[in-house]
């Protein structure tokens, strides 16, 4: 069979980031072929650009044996090419009908397509089961209905490879089984098919061929049938440079967080947190593993105070916390929560503020650093150097912008501000992620340090090495539902893996079952 | 340099620069095209502004009004919200002036008289600006659009009130009573005497010092309170705002009052200061003219002290150059504020682009 | 006998009233469908205010000059025309605050008229007053004098429908015209899409930027003609800050009407006909009331936007993406 994509030592940079490295890619026609990578492997991006959304630094496409440049996507999609966004690219006030049509309305009056785009669109819906009220506003229609008129337009503008990019984050279960049904269907017209997706059990149970991303580049290429979830995982989530920690032995202690039965929903009306409960004792580290956009985030944000509670309890140190009370996160860290964020820049520093004053975000009311209505810069720069100098953070320099740190030294910072403040309870999401390899393991050992001081912590990482060798207890993540408990002694990466992987079908009898026999 | 250094540069001094020089010179283009050399131009302007006593009074007498509202379109944009209505702060905020005053017992200690006009002042451009401030907090509308009706509110408000209730009886003129004279702040050329300074008379009167007081009190409370911290957080970052538990609602309220405050005390310098009564219109140009002199500045109180100078001396100059030209007037200074709001402003980083390729390329490093 | 006059009078009163609400609305209908589009496509448009008073200033100016109020027209929608493409350039290509551009050329134009003025005329920023041929005369269409004298119907096309200029018939065109554009035909539809989801329109293959500088550029046209009908139809000049607020008036009426041009039209027609109400009924003691202070009324327009924009009544959601500059790589 011939290959519907070739795709040879595509780069791509932004600014500092390099998202692509020097990537090969073949698909063969008529197959389905899955991608699979951490978020911000460089999955989408790679895609982006044989979509033409982006341009690469440097490489060569070829689709169906011809070389293409794409200056923008209305080229690619005139060679065949469509694509269902993660986030639907639907206008959400417009009809179905009229979302289709956008960039296809054959002539300069909508009445001259329109009559022709309907009878068109009944019969690729006959064809491949993909039934859709064509006058029905976009927001009036679920998620997965939104998607059928996703991969409508792209089957309307004649594609004949179609590129998902995590086409079931959103979906039910149920949902998510009509829409292998519909790839079944479009294979069999020869519809070439890739799926990018960091859902294991997807990638076993429909496609024909895989490849595996990690930091910007290709790690393998394997036929589906010769792999194994666990392989992939490996592949996926690849080898840190493994990091001596020594544990010391604790007894832990009274239970300083406990969360009861909470469930949390996005804007959209997603479930983002299904019956969450969990307890952290003093002197206990528990890890969150699971591949990331599983509902760990919004549990970071739920617990620290930054979203409010809709459902369920937290208790801190006794207190405890309802829809009732409006948590805020300063209210939170009164009672002894603190929180390094995932993401530093968005949320866990200022960037344009300088280091002391980062250095005091979210203790800007301590009654140590005021006097009266006066902020004391003195005592705030102090504080920051302080901090710097317990740390090890560099350059020591307090008027210097947050942002002129590196990535490591920002971390420390962010940790430094939230450890030397004596919680009860400590939060960590990434701890070290996109920190150079000589500060994760200080990173490390400062954790264990809070663990050591009587501290309850809760790990959230996508590095299993790290929940591995920091944690006590483990629990793993999918789709926001705890999957899986366990003792460290009974974690191995191969069934945290499993878990990470292939708990989501909860209605599966035999998952279930495997889930209760590792409950901790 | 290293290239951090180099942005550090471009960004802090020469865009803002280049940006400042290209207002300057499309207003120089304009001198041209209007048969005017804008050297003889400049001259006169300076000559205008700075060469007699009874200039240079009115030079600072309209410099204040632009501490006023610089210092308020600043502390908002700090919080991350364009206060668009700094004309009708003003407005209302001499009308409060004016209400304490005609409220007061009419012999009362000036000591007690001026600060409680004052307040007033700050109250009422207050609650004129917390009001939409509220709408955006809490019923999500936008701030912009909400500021631009409240101004045209306070306009009718304020020809009604002088037309139907305020008037002085007897005359066609819609304006107030006089002030009692124990509600006159000192012209600064009745003060400087006790120092032994002479100086001619003009409009110029304590508010001056009121708004200088005001420019250190804006910059204490920005960098040396804890409130001041929570707005420059969430105008910086308002995700990380919330994860430091700032209260977005609270600063939208909290900087919006200051800012109609601030600018409501342009009354206190054009009623209490010089007119000694409520008249229409004392307001007109100066809230809008505050975003000018905030973007010069680049929202520092150091830097709007500066730029409401610039823009006092262009507005003082400005009319002196009417004398000389017959086709300039002081619309000239208005056209200027346009010039440095688009360059300064809306292309603010126009030139970024060429600067960075030119000073600044990035290097190619190995990931 | 006296019944039957006073009855005629009260309904030439109304259709004079009528008749002035038609004139009044002309300027912010032209307005409301300019910022109609520019803010479809996603681009705030504070600037209505300031491209109609420049338009304003060029008609009057290229009317006295030359004669011709179609030159002027022409003249006015090209000054119009530029200042829009500052806006595009600002706001499109350099991704600047679309709230500070326009404030910026409201600011801009208000000055620069001035100065221009008493450049070339010397008349305190004026413009010289235009005799009968610059300007657009009203239309008499047929038949008005001959059915003058059918009771109420009569009165009817005479006052109110016929004896406007040619803008006011324009402007009311236009918003069908408009509804036709953005409702039925493919520029529409692109221009509704880019307004909500701007990469969902650049993913469809089609460019952001050039869909939003043509509805920024046709925004620039029709102010051209708001502010010439402002100039040289219903005035006979320029003066200083003619505009009096039109623009921002438009802009609240724009989403009054939710962003719809029929709804818009009916929202200009609204302050339009509160505006001629003000004028009819100041210093006239009404029965029973007495006098209704003019500013009381004035000021209608904004309370009522301010109303709706926080959602007390109905809510005004605009398009989704309004306000947002469109950055593409992350």
């Amino acid at each position: 069979m011939s290959l519907a994509i070739e795709l040879e030592n595509i780069d791509k940079r932004f600014g500092a980031v390099h998202a692509n490295v020097n990537v090969d890619l073949q698909v063969r026609e008529g197959s389905i072929h899955g991608i699979v990578g951490e978020n911000g492997a460089g999955k989408s991006t790679l895609m982006s650009i044989l979509y033409g959304f982006y341009h690469a630094d440097a490489g060569t496409i070829k689709v169906f044996d011809k070389e293409c440049h794409f200056q923008d996507s209305h080229q690619a999609i005139a060679i065949g090419i469509g694509m269902v966004h993660q986030h639907f690219m639907l206008i959400d006030n417009f009809t179905v009908l009229e979302n289709v049509m956008l960039g296809a309305e054959g002539g300069y009056l909508l009445a001259e397509g329109m009559d022709k785009a309907r009878t068109e669109l009944q019969r690729l819906a006959r064809e491949y089961g993909l039934d859709v009220d064509l006058d029905a506003t976009i927001e009036s229609l679920s998620v997965g209905l939104q998607q059928r008129v996703e991969i409508l337009k792209a089957l309307y503008k004649g594609a004949k490879i179609l590129i998902l990019d995590e086409p079931t984050g959103v979906l039910t279960p149920q949902e998510t089984d009509e829409l292998f049904k519909i790839f079944a269907a479009l294979k069999e017209q020869g519809v070439t098919i890739v799926l990018i997706t960091h859902k294991l059990r997807e990638i076993m149970a429909v496609t024909d061929a895989v490849s595996v991303m990690r930091q910007g580049a290709m790690v393998a290429h394997v036929a589906t049938e010769t792999t194994s979830e666990s392989q992939l995982a490996e592949l996926m989530v690849g080898r840190k440079v493994l990091l001596d920690v020594t544990k010391s032995d604790i007894k832990p202690g009274e239970v300083l967080l406990k969360v009861k039965q909470l469930n949390w929903q996005d804007q959209h009306g997603v479930m983002r947190l299904k019956n969450i409960n969990l307890d952290i004792r003093a002197g206990e580290v528990l890890g969150v593993a699971g591949v990331s956009g599983n509902g760990q985030s919004e549990l970071l944000q739920v617990l620290s105070g930054i979203n409010p509670i809709q459902d369920g309890c937290i208790e801190v140190h006794g207190n405890s916390f309802t829809v009732k009370q409006q948590t805020n996160a300063g209210k939170m860290r009164e009672f002894g929560m603190a929180h390094v964020p995932e993401d530093r820049h968005k949320m866990g520093m200022i960037t344009e503020f300088s280091a002391a004053e980062s250095a005091i975000l979210g203790y800007h009311k301590d009654a140590e650093l005021n006097n009266g209505i006066w902020l004391k810069p003195d005592l705030v720069e102090k504080r920051c150097l302080d901090l710097m100098q317990a740390f090890d953070v560099r350059p020591n320099d307090v008027k210097l912008k947050s942002a002129n740190f590196s990535g490591g030294n920002q971390q420390k910072l962010i940790l430094a501000r939230e450890m030397e403040h004596q919680p009860e309870v400590l939060l960590i999401g990434q701890p070290t992620r996109g920190v150079d390899v000589g500060a994760i393991e200080f990173i490390h050992q400062r954790i264990l340090d809070m663990r050591g001081a009587g501290k309850a912590v809760l790990l959230v990482s996508v590095e299993l090495e790290e929940i591995l060798s920091l944690s006590d207890r483990i629990i793993v993540m999918c789709d926001g539902e705890i999957t899986g408990r366990m003792a460290i002694e009974d974690a191995d990466e191969r069934s945290i893996g499993m878990l990470m992987a292939n708990a989501q079908q909860a209605h599966d009898p035999l998952q279930a079952n495997e889930k209760q026999g590792v409950q901790a | 340099m290293s290239r951090d250094t180099r942005l550090a540069w471009i960004n802090g001094l020469l865009l803002p620069l280049m940006n400042i020089l290209t207002a300057f010179a499309a207003t120089a283009i304009l001198f041209l095209l209007i048969n005017v050399n804008p050297i003889e131009a400049a001259k006169t302007l300076l000559y205008g502004a700075f060469g007699y006593g009874e200039g240079i009074g009115y030079t600072f007498y309209y410099t204040t009004n632009f501490i006023f509202t610089g210092l308020a379109v600043a502390i908002a944009f700090h919080a991350g919200l364009f206060n668009i209505g700094g004309e009708g702060q003003a407005y209302i905020g001499g009308l409060g002036a004016g209400l304490v005053v005609f409220m007061l017992f009419p012999g009362l200690s000036p000591w007690l008289m001026i600060p409680a006009s004052i307040f007033g002042a700050m109250l009422f451009g207050g609650i004129w600006a917390m009001a939409p401030g509220y709408l955006q907090a809490y019923r999500g509308s936008h701030i912009v659009i909400t500021t631009i009706m409240f101004n045209f509110l306070a306009a009718t408000l304020m020809v009604y009130l002088l037309v139907k209730v305020l008037r002085e009886p007897g005359k066609m003129t819609p304006q107030s009573v006089l002030f009692p004279d124990n509600a006159w702040l000192p012209f600064v050329h009745d003060v400087l005497p006790a120092f032994g300074i002479e100086m001619e008379r003009s409009p110029l009167n304590l508010s001056i010092v009121l708004a200088l007081v005001m420019a250190v009190l804006v910059w204490f409370f920005l960098w040396q309170t804890r409130w001041g911290y929570a707005i420059r957080a969430t105008g910086r970052n308002a995700s990380a705002a919330v994860y430091a538990g700032i209260s977005q609602k609270k600063i939208i309220m909290v900087a919006m009052c200051i800012s109609g405050a601030l600018a409501g005390l342009v009354g206190i310098n054009e009623l209490l200061g010089y007119h000694h009564r409520i008249i229409m219109n004392f307001h007109i140009g100066y809230g809008f003219g505050g975003i000018a002199v905030a973007l010069m500045g680049r929202n520092h109180p150091f830097g709007i002290v500066i730029a409401a100078l610039l823009f006092g001396t262009l507005y003082q100059g400005g009319a002196e150059l009417a004398f000389e030209w017959s086709n300039i007037s002081r619309d000239i200074v208005v056209v200027m504020q346009g010039l440095v709001i688009l360059f300064c402003g809306a292309l603010e980083y126009m030139y970024k682009p060429w600067l960075v390729r030119w000073l600044a390329p990035v290097k190619e490093v190995q990931a | 006998m006296i019944e039957i006059t006073s009855m005629n009078d009260m309904w030439l009163t109304l259709l004079l009233t009528l008749d002035a609400t038609l004139r009044l609305s002309t300027p912010l209908v032209l307005a409301a469908m300019a910022g109609l589009f520019s803010e479809r496509s996603g681009v705030v448009d504070i600037g209505l205010e300031g491209k109609m008073l420049a338009a304003c200033f060029a008609s009057a100016t290229i009317a006295h000059f030359t004669g011709s109020p179609w030159l002027a027209l022409l003249a006015a929608v090209a000054v119009s025309l530029g200042l829009a493409l500052v806006h595009g350039f600002a706001t499109i290509t350099h991704k600047g605050d679309q709230i500070v551009s326009g404030v910026a050329l409201n600011i801009l134009v208000s000055g620069l008229t001035i100065i221009l003025g008493l450049t070339w005329f010397r008349q305190g920023g004026q413009t010289p007053a235009l005799t009968g041929e610059g300007r657009f005369v009203t239309l008499d269409l047929p038949g008005s004098e001959l059915l003058h004298s059918v009771p109420l119907l009569g009165p009817l096309y005479k006052e109110l429908i016929s004896g406007h200029n040619i803008l006011v018939y324009l402007a009311f065109a236009l918003v069908p015209l408009v509804w036709w554009v953005l409702f039925r035909t493919r520029f529409g539809l692109r221009l509704r899409a880019v307004g909500e989801n701007p990469k969902a329109v650049d993913t469809a293959g089609i460019s952001v930027n050039a869909l939003r500088y043509k509805a920024v550029m046709i925004g620039g046209v029709l102010c051209g003609i708001a502010g010439t009908y402002i100039a040289i139809a219903h005035n006979a000049q320029f003066t200083r800050d003619m505009t009096a607020g039109a623009g921002y008036i438009a802009l609240a009426a724009l989403i009054f009407g939710k962003w719809r041009p029929l709804t818009v039209l009916v929202a200009c027609l609204l302050f339009g006909f509160l505006q001629a109400f003000a004028m009819r009924i100041e210093g006239v003691d009404l029965p029973v009331i007495g006098s209704i202070p003019v500013q009381i009324i004035e000021a209608v327009p904004y309370i009522l936007t301010v109303i709706l924009l926080a959602g007390f009544i109905g809510k005004a959601i605009p398009p989704k993406a309004v306000g947002r500059p469109y950055v593409k790589e992350r």
